[in-house]
């Protein structure tokens, strides 16, 4: 039997190469990448200051939040999860951070430190009641999400912490923000670390046993438990380091402000759905890649810079940023079916 | 109703890469059972697709009573009074909803017209009589979800019949039924024929094929072979025709030596199914857990890989006990777990055949600081999809795009990769074709010969004589007998698996 099919087999497959170039594959690999072509093209045609370095470096600056967050989200979504609560993590540990240097005056390593341990608790937090509650994990994130908001609220009685903030006793605050904490924020400093987060995360989760290992608990959680793969693990790790990512965001966000304003990585929560989930389809992966993110959260970085070049008020930018994640969630799920 | 005839011809249909019908033939009246068979990837379900209108660019001409007709949607097919019951009951039925909103979804739903609102008193009334009509004995109040699997299946053939049913098409329904619920089902098909309903009935287990059809198609590698009465026919020419080739003996033989006791299993229960299991295998060594569906197997097997709450009892690996608490745990052991529902619990059908393939035992693809070795996962991958003769176009092809028994080989590939000590096989060949079913037992004993333990559950009782060294036969989660498969007949391993006793 196994002959026979062999050259059924070997006499058909020409005819697949020989078949029509499918639009819509091509569409599906590629779309993203000629929609930024596409959009960096028509901005330099309307203003030709888009393409100045100056620029480029502007919205590489622009995105990088945005992208690191959504690298953590990219994690989370490699083994089918999905942390809702990235945002305000990054609020908590923009706050927190902020808070060692303005209220305690801690030294640089100390307050970052304190911020990301602040973000593996929530991690830790979130993956034991998915885990072992066995809540789903959107729910529950979600409702992580609103908590760890409450919490960076009251931690901060809802106020903007800043240097020489009034304290509640009416005294102004002492503490300083060192000078090596404000540069993580400033360029090139901050898309260096983006740029690393992102080489790093891709090579985890492409060339390590532990990232492919996540891909296939995302692929069939029942089949890789049979596998014997530590499924718990690997997913308690993914929300750890989802939390951990959407920390350091937080930590950069804080370096850029240089202060801590209420719900600041709120916003940053749907830039990063959009980036991780545009990301999902590019050169064809069909799955949450580092890589892929990172060419989405550069759609939204260039659509949003060159919005605002062409003096498209605010208020409307993001009916132009839903409009293009539309688009680009099309392109994909028309291509699954 | 009078009798009417349905034609199929020169059906030619393509998908990438594969030619999956060639000019395809079929024939048949109402008021048959018409067995339709053939190894898998020869083309059933998939001209039952066409019939069925869930696949719209095929070529050729379907006729009905002399009539071209047109079938491009399944919408047209059910109009042409052609239903048919997909073997995955479970896509088919909305969980959350009653029996009778099941089977009269349809009504529910396009006979609605102008009303806005649903009688359920009627809804019920109409269902109850149809599940009456068929001696189908479920309340059509019940929710589906807290159905079997068998009872899901009829109140399909129910929502089926339902309304204009002139042909009912049933892929493969006796696979996942225990005998009596096949008897049942036999019982409903034979009523169906007497209501002048034509059956097309797909199986792979060939016996009950002569026991309910009239007539048999066979078809091969996307091609028609033969249509006959089916008293024209015997176990041994459908096989022929199906393989394209005469049967050699099914089970093949292999010298092996039965070393040393390896696994142990002592009066191991769990709070659910298994109740006070025991037993032994040696290096070497096959031996059959035989049982019929439903009798436990499945949740012993599961229970040895540590997927069983409040687990009892003592297994020993190499005289050492060990403490299995989760499957990571078993597979550190060195213990495999080939399970029952492949598709579910096997494989990762959005990922390619290498990196299934490696999924078990992706530590030894791993160079220095846990990175992959991607040429050695390609190197071995194409090894393995040589040996177990995989038709797969590259080893870069996604899971989803390979047919069933095709996935289920690179299921059990997956383990030969992994290299256990023990190796538990849960109804290795459901949905196999003769064909790959010989492949997989030629594996299963070249494992035994290089000295592994094998664990083989299975309701073919046929497969169990076949394979094995020696055999317990297990009935409501227990041993209830340990036999010589040499000195042993199916009959006998019947009588035990039915609940029989030693007087």
């Amino acid at each position: 039997m196994s002959a026979s099919s062999n050259t059924s087999n070997s006499s058909s497959s020409p005819k697949q190469n020989k078949q029509s170039f499918d639009f819509f594959q091509f569409l599906y690999k590629y779309g993203t990448i000629i929609t930024i072509i596409l959009l960096i093209v028509i901005f330099s045609i309307a203003n030709p200051a888009f393409l100045q370095w100056s620029n480029i470096e502007n919205i590489l600056r622009s995105i990088s939040i945005v992208t690191i967050i959504a690298i953590g989200l990219t994690i989370s979504l490699s083994v089918n999860g999905f942390d809702l609560s990235i945002g305000s993590v990054a609020s908590l540990a923009n706050a927190v951070v902020i808070s060692m240097f303005v209220w305690y005056g801690q030294s640089t390593l100390i307050a970052i430190l304190v911020a990301l341990v602040a973000a593996i608790l929530v991690g830790l937090l979130n993956s034991f009641l998915i885990v072992k509650m066995r809540i789903p994990d959107m729910l529950l994130t979600l409702a992580t999400m609103f908590v760890i908001q409450g919490v960076a609220l009251t931690y901060t009685r809802s106020a903007t912490i800043s240097e020489n903030m009034i304290m509640p006793d009416g005294s102004y605050s002492e503490g300083m923000i060192t000078d090596v904490f404000s540069l993580l924020g400033k360029a090139p400093y901050i898309i260096i670390l983006m740029l690393v987060i992102v080489f790093i995360v891709h090579i985890f989760l492409t060339y390590t046993k532990h990232g492919r290992y996540m891909y296939v608990i995302g692929g069939n959680e029942e089949a890789a438990r049979l596998s014997g793969i530590p499924v718990n693990k690997y997913k308690v790790l993914a929300y750890v380091l989802s939390a951990l990512l959407a920390a350091i965001g937080g930590i950069v966000l804080a370096s850029r402000v240089m202060q801590a304003e209420i719900n600041a990585g709120e916003n940053y929560l749907m830039d990063a759905v959009a980036a991780a989930f545009i990301g999902l389809s590019v050169l064809g992966a069909g799955k949450p890649n580092a890589l892929g993110t990172f060419v989405g959260a550069v759609l939204i970085g260039i659509l949003a810079n060159g919005l605002v070049m062409m003096s498209v008020p605010y208020y409307a930018m993001d009916i132009v940023k839903g409009g293009v994640f539309a688009l680009a969630l099309a392109v994909t799920y028309y291509k699954l079916k | 109703m009078p009798q009417s005839i349905l034609k199929m011809k020169n059906i030619t249909i393509d998908f990438p890469g594969v030619r999956a019908l060639d000019d395809a033939q079929f024939l048949m009246h109402t008021g048959q059972v018409h067995a339709l068979i053939g190894a898998n990837g020869a083309g059933k379900s998939t001209l039952m697709k066409v019939l069925s209108g869930a696949y719209t660019h095929y070529t050729g001409d379907i006729i009905l009573n002399d009539k071209k007709i047109e079938i491009r949607s399944p919408q047209d097919a059910k109009e042409l009074g052609i239903q048919i019951v997909y073997q995955e009951v479970d896509t088919a039925l909305i969980p959350y909803l009653t029996v009778g909103e099941n089977i009269m979804l349809n009504k529910m739903v396009n006979g609605m017209g102008k009303r806005q609102f649903i009688q359920y008193s009627q809804i019920h009334k109409e269902a109850s009589s149809l599940l009456e009509r068929l001696n189908i004995h479920v309340s059509s109040r019940r929710l589906v979800r807290t159905l079997t699997l068998a009872e899901k299946q009829m109140v399909l053939i129910a929502r089926a019949i339902s309304r204009d049913c002139r042909y009912l098409i049933l892929d493969e329904p006796t696979a996942p039924l225990s005998n009596t619920e096949t008897d049942q089902l036999f019982e409903i098909v034979r009523q169906l024929r007497s209501s002048n309903v034509g059956v097309i009935f797909i199986s792979h287990r060939l016996q009950e094929l002569f026991e309910i059809c009239d007539e048999i198609t066979v078809m091969r590698n996307g091609n028609f072979i033969s249509h006959n009465q089916i008293n024209e026919v015997t176990i041994d020419s459908v096989v022929e025709k199906m393989l394209g080739k005469q049967m050699e003996e099914q089970f093949p033989t292999m010298e092996r030596e039965v070393k040393e006791k390896v696994f142990e299993v002592k009066h191991l229960r769990d709070d659910e199914k298994v109740e006070d299991v025991s037993f032994h295998v040696c290096a070497g060594e096959v031996i059959g857990l035989a049982g019929l569906v439903g009798a436990g197997k499945t949740e012993i097997c599961k229970a040895l890989f540590g997927e069983s709450s409040h687990l009892e009892g003592i297994v020993k690996m190499h005289g050492k006990t060990l403490n299995i608490r989760n499957s990571n745990q078993a597979v550190n052991y060195g213990i495999a777990l080939v399970p029952e529902e492949r598709r579910k619990e096997g494989v990762l059908v959005e990922e390619k055949v290498s990196t299934n393939l490696t999924s078990a035992h992706l530590s030894s693809f791993v160079r220095r600081f846990s990175f992959l070795n991607f040429k050695k996962e390609r190197t071995v991958s194409a090894e393995m999809v040589e040996k177990l003769g995989v038709k797969t176009p590259s080893i870069e092809t996604k899971l989803s795009n390979l047919s069933g028994g095709n996935q289920q080989k690179i299921a059990i590939g997956k383990w030969l990769i992994a290299d256990a000590d023990v190796y538990i096989f849960d109804e290795p060949t459901k949905g196999v074709d003769v064909g790959s079913k010989k492949d997989i037992f030629t594996l299963i004993l070249e494992l035994a010969k290089r000295g592994k333990s094998i664990i083989y559950a299975s309701s073919e009782l046929t497969e169990i004589v076949g394979i094995t060294d020696r055999s317990y036969v297990i009935y409501d989660g227990k041993v209830v007998k340990e036999l010589q498969t040499n000195k042993t007949t199916e009959e006998q391993l019947l009588f035990y698996s039915t609940g029989g006793r030693d007087s």
